[in-house]
């Protein structure tokens, strides 16, 4: 399909399963050069272990299966020294905790200078410097003093804009930033969102955005997975999705997010929980919870299938585009005034 | 820093006056030298002579008034049946008692730590198991049982090595491993945990997330987060430096510390116990000591929360 | 109506210190607040992290205890922590924070921890606790064959369910829920708040709802207070305050709410960090990240004081445009 530009990333039939539990069932995605992408869905979907399978984060009792190519390369089943090239120098990696993600007894400016030394051969007082200016980068204030400190002598957000500054040290093509503001306030949020657009748009390195909140990812991502149960449900561009969601499952978590503004009415909850992953649903993992849920539904598993506006969707029996997407559409709009 | 330091000695301080108090007292209440020393069928007066020689028929209170002044004038005292000071006979054999755990307490380290850490890269490997089952032993063997068991294999039936006694490197074998085996399992069990506990946090995923080679991610970033509670083990293997061998000496017959706590407690020599104990004492104490300033050096996070 | 309960000027002050040789600072995590709920009614109650509004919920309850100021409780001075009056007060106010399973008893199965309060008070005979235990469960949504499970065999939501029905127990008049649906799943966390809802409309109970989560407070609360290092800064009917927010920190607050489908570039990303509370800015502990702040700002804290009918903020600028228009 995109033979004029390649992807970078390409990810097909991904598998991973935790001692015979199989948690991820087959995940087909591409992510362009300097494409920002979203990946939303709730606890247990499946969202992070689709990265971390990808790097080889995992620890070892987990099986992954499948096919991971960065540019053509294939890096599933690639051994560990080949792993550790692309492993913050062309895909970074940042996470959820950020004050649990720094090494509590090293200096910062060595976990800085560190990766610096592996991806770029600096050393010394140029290892520093650079260091410095990364620092400086994501708006540590006086990082020169700063930098012989450990990371408890820095706030939660500051943290993750460490976290940020070593991701770029390796210049990646990616940054998988796995919900880098869900520990953070919400004006440290903001401003931490802030810094990825900013620093995307600077750099051009393509972003992979995971997250439970919607609206982190609709100001951040161009395009967005929704994942249920270890499967994407629907894709597309974020005005497709948001516009007019078609997946019950995505209808159903827009529906479930309080509003700032109208009235303050009865929320629309999900009913049921997420299934276990030891006894899936047979037919569609979303079924049991799902409104639009027909016998056919129940017994057989949707498959994954681009639709002609150009979205892919795996549902068998999706909200129409037409109307129901209109009144989101409404909601949307009056939430945005 | 130096607020830290200085109630962490005043602390010492007062444990070593604890014991030494605790000592004196305790020695003086069970048993009475003078019949230990003289024997049953001595005349009243040699008795009488012999407690106002030793200063013995004096009220309890003056008894220990006069020691703890004497111990601040570096006076240990004299030991009863041999007559010399008590600190002069107790450091003689102190040469004796570390040529049995110092080479013990390296093997635990040695052995210990990577055995654990190697254990906690390959669980349910043989070693893992090995070292969860030596740990065990470690924990539930009495080392008068394992001692008796390597005489019975390797001396009585083997007939490789001596049974007791000192002389050749040979004569050391057995006590050494009877002191270090179980500390060996006890110290690679600690290992394990600690570095399993270390790899599962989020920094280790950073650090392998950042491009770092595994073995940098193991000794740079995993092993100086494990090392905080190997070293409170560690410390405590350091402290018993010197009181480790009490059981082991009897058994292999050793002229070291322990055998002479041993005979000068069956004897009520009443300076030589003290001094012993105190020297004791003041090696765990020392070693804690260096453990907390250890802490602190260790992890940051500690120094900055240390005046609490 | 009367309130059920009102705070007037609350104090608490803890001590800190940087490192082994400074002197401790005092650090005051609930500086001088003023608040009443009514039966009935869910007073919302906002800020970030360090802002003194998990310790101004414990204060409610008298956790702890306050250094300065009163609470009364139905008219009534709050008794001491731990005397035999308080505890029988605690019947009628209950708690439930964030993490369900620190909450939970991990090996009393969620019927036993549900009935606990019973026992403890000694409400009913044995017959009619097992008949109010199963009427709490079918309440908040639990089945009777859940009753016999430990919390490690439910799913979060069901166990912030299980401490919320431990809570109604002894059917308080007063709940004071502090991040209650902040570690649940968006799908989840709308039926915990439905839930709260439907149970405060049948009994009338009073609620403080303590949460970082703006679109979940305004859903769920009457009136809104934002915090902001240890004071309230604004204070409004939850349909009024986001929808115009007057004070420039609950502006930023709102406007860094992401929400679904808005840009980035229209809100205003607040700069800095929230100060050290050991190190309160002088006069209004705002102003190093507000837009607005003017020498009178650094000088001067601003009072609390009415700008709108029922409505009330703290700022200079906001006060002096209020006192224009009127």
């Amino acid at each position: 399909m995109n033979t004029v530009t390649p992807n970078l990333v390409e990810l097909r039939d991904l598998k991973v399963a935790f001692d015979g539990v199989q948690v991820l069932h087959g995940i087909d995605l591409d992510v362009g050069h300097g494409e920002a992408v979203g990946l939303v869905g709730e606890s247990g979907c499946g969202k992070s272990v689709t990265w971390l399978a990808a790097l080889g984060l995992l620890p070892g009792k987990a099986s992954v299966t499948g096919s991971i190519r960065l540019e053509g390369d294939e890096l599933s089943a690639a051994p560990r020294p080949t792993l550790e090239k692309v492993r913050g120098k062309r895909i970074a990696m940042i996470f959820q905790d950020p004050s649990s993600s720094l090494n509590p007894v090293l200096r910062i400016g060595r976990q800085l200078t560190e990766a610096l030394t592996i991806h770029r051969g600096l050393t010394g007082e140029s290892a520093k410097a650079e260091a410095l200016r990364l620092m400086d980068l994501v708006g540590i204030p006086d990082p020169r003093r700063r930098f012989d400190q450990f990371a408890h002598e820095f706030s939660g957000g500051q943290c993750q804009r460490l976290m940020i500054a070593m991701a770029l040290a390796g210049e990646p093509e990616l940054l998988i930033a796995d919900e880098p503001t869900t520990a953070l306030d919400a004006t440290i949020q903001a401003q931490i969102l802030d810094l990825l657009v900013q620093l995307r748009s600077e750099t051009g390195m393509a972003l992979v955005f995971i997250s439970h909140d919607l609206g982190a990812v609709s100001q951040v991502c161009e395009r967005v997975c929704v994942m249920y149960a270890g499967r994407i449900v629907e894709q597309g561009s974020v005005d497709q999705l948001f516009g007019a969601p078609r997946h019950p499952y995505t209808r159903g978590l827009f529906d479930a997010i309080p509003r700032l503004d109208g009235p303050r009415q009865r929320l629309v909850p999900i009913p049921g929980t997420v299934p276990n992953p030891k006894e899936l649903p047979r037919g569609c993992a979303f079924s049991p919870r799902c409104r639009h849920a027909t016998q056919f539904c129940l017994t057989n598993k949707p498959r994954l299938l681009l639709q002609p506006d150009g979205r892919s969707l795996a549902c068998t029996n999706p909200i129409e585009a037409g109307r129901e997407g209109a009144v989101q559409a409404k909601i949307l709009e009056e939430a945005i005034r | 820093m130096v607020q830290f330091v200085l109630t962490r000695l005043l602390r010492a301080v007062i444990t070593i006056a604890a014991v030494v108090t605790f000592a004196f007292v305790v020695l003086r209440m069970s048993g009475d030298p003078a019949q230990v020393m003289l024997g049953p069928d001595v005349p009243q007066e040699s008795v009488d002579a012999f407690r106002r020689a030793w200063g013995l028929d004096q009220p309890l209170w003056i008894q220990y008034l006069a020691y703890i002044k004497s111990i601040f004038t570096g006076d240990f005292g004299v030991s009863m049946r041999d007559k010399a000071p008590a600190i002069d006979l107790v450091l003689e054999r102190v040469p004796a008692t570390l040529q049995l755990t110092l080479p013990a307490l390296l093997l635990k380290l040695l052995i210990g730590i990577p055995a654990g850490v190697y254990a906690a890269f390959h669980r349910q490997s043989v070693t893992d198991r090995s070292v969860i089952l030596l740990s065990i032993l470690g924990f539930t063997i009495p080392s008068f049982v394992l001692g008796l068991i390597l005489v019975l294999v390797f001396a009585v039936t083997l007939g490789m090595l001596p049974s007791g006694g000192q002389g050749t490197w040979a004569h050391t074998v057995l006590p050494i491993l009877t002191m270090s085996i179980g500390g060996i399992g006890i110290l690679a069990r600690f290992s394990r945990s600690a570095m399993i506990e270390v790899m599962g946090q989020p920094f280790i995923r950073t650090a392998s997330a950042k491009g770092l080679k595994w073995r940098d991610v193991v000794w740079g970033h995993a092993l100086p987060n494990a090392a905080i509670p190997i070293v409170t083990i560690v410390g405590f293997m350091v402290g018993s430096l010197i009181a480790g061998a009490v059981v082991v000496e009897s058994i292999f017959s050793w002229p070291g510390i322990g055998r002479l706590l041993v005979v000068s407690v069956t004897n009520r020599d009443l300076a030589v116990v003290q001094c012993i104990l105190l020297i004791i004492a003041a090696a765990m104490v020392i070693s804690n000591l260096a453990v907390d300033l250890l802490y602190g050096w260790l992890d940051p996070r500690l120094r900055s929360r240390a005046a609490h | 109506m009367k309130p059920l309960i009102e705070a007037r000027n609350l104090v608490r002050i803890y001590e800190m210190r940087k490192g082994p040789f400074s002197r401790p600072q005092p650090v005051r995590a609930v500086d001088d607040i003023s608040l009443s709920v009514v039966p009935g009614e869910t007073l919302g109650i906002v800020g970030e992290s360090g802002s003194g509004k998990s310790t101004l919920g414990r204060m409610l309850l008298g956790i702890d205890a306050a250094q300065g100021g009163e609470i009364l409780f139905e008219g009534r001075r709050m008794p001491p922590l731990r005397s035999p009056e308080w505890r029988a007060l605690r019947a009628r106010m209950q708690l439930v924070y964030q993490d369900p399973l620190a909450a939970l008893d991990r090996r009393l199965t969620i019927a036993a921890q549900i009935g606990e309060p019973l026992d403890i008070h000694q409400i009913g005979s044995t017959e009619e606790r097992t008949a109010r235990i199963r009427e709490l469960m079918d309440a908040v949504g639990l089945r009777p064959d859940q009753a016999g499970r430990y919390p490690h065999e439910l799913s979060g939501g069901q166990r912030q369910r299980a401490v919320i029905a431990r809570a109604l127990a002894t059917q308080p008049s007063l709940l004071v829920c502090d991040e209650p649906v902040s570690a649940l799943d968006v799908s989840i966390q709308a039926q915990v708040v439905n839930m709260l809802r439907d149970l405060q409309e049948q009994n009338g109970i009073a609620m403080v709802f303590i949460s970082h989560d703006l679109k979940v407070v305004r859903n769920i609360a009457d009136r809104v207070a934002v915090m902001y290092l240890g004071k309230i800064v604004e204070e409004g009917s939850s349909d009024t305050i986001f929808h115009s927010p007057r004070h420039p920190y609950t502006q930023a607050l709102v406007s860094s709410m992401p929400v679904p489908g808005k840009r980035l570039e229209s809100r205003v990303i607040l700069q800095g960090e929230p100060p050290n509370p050991a190190a309160r800015p002088s006069g209004c502990a705002f102003h190093p990240r507000c837009p607005l702040a003017t020498d009178l700002c650094r000088s001067k804290t601003p009072p609390l004081q009415q700008i709108d009918a029922g409505r009330t903020a703290a700022c200079h600028a906001v006060a002096s445009h209020a006192a224009l228009a009127a």
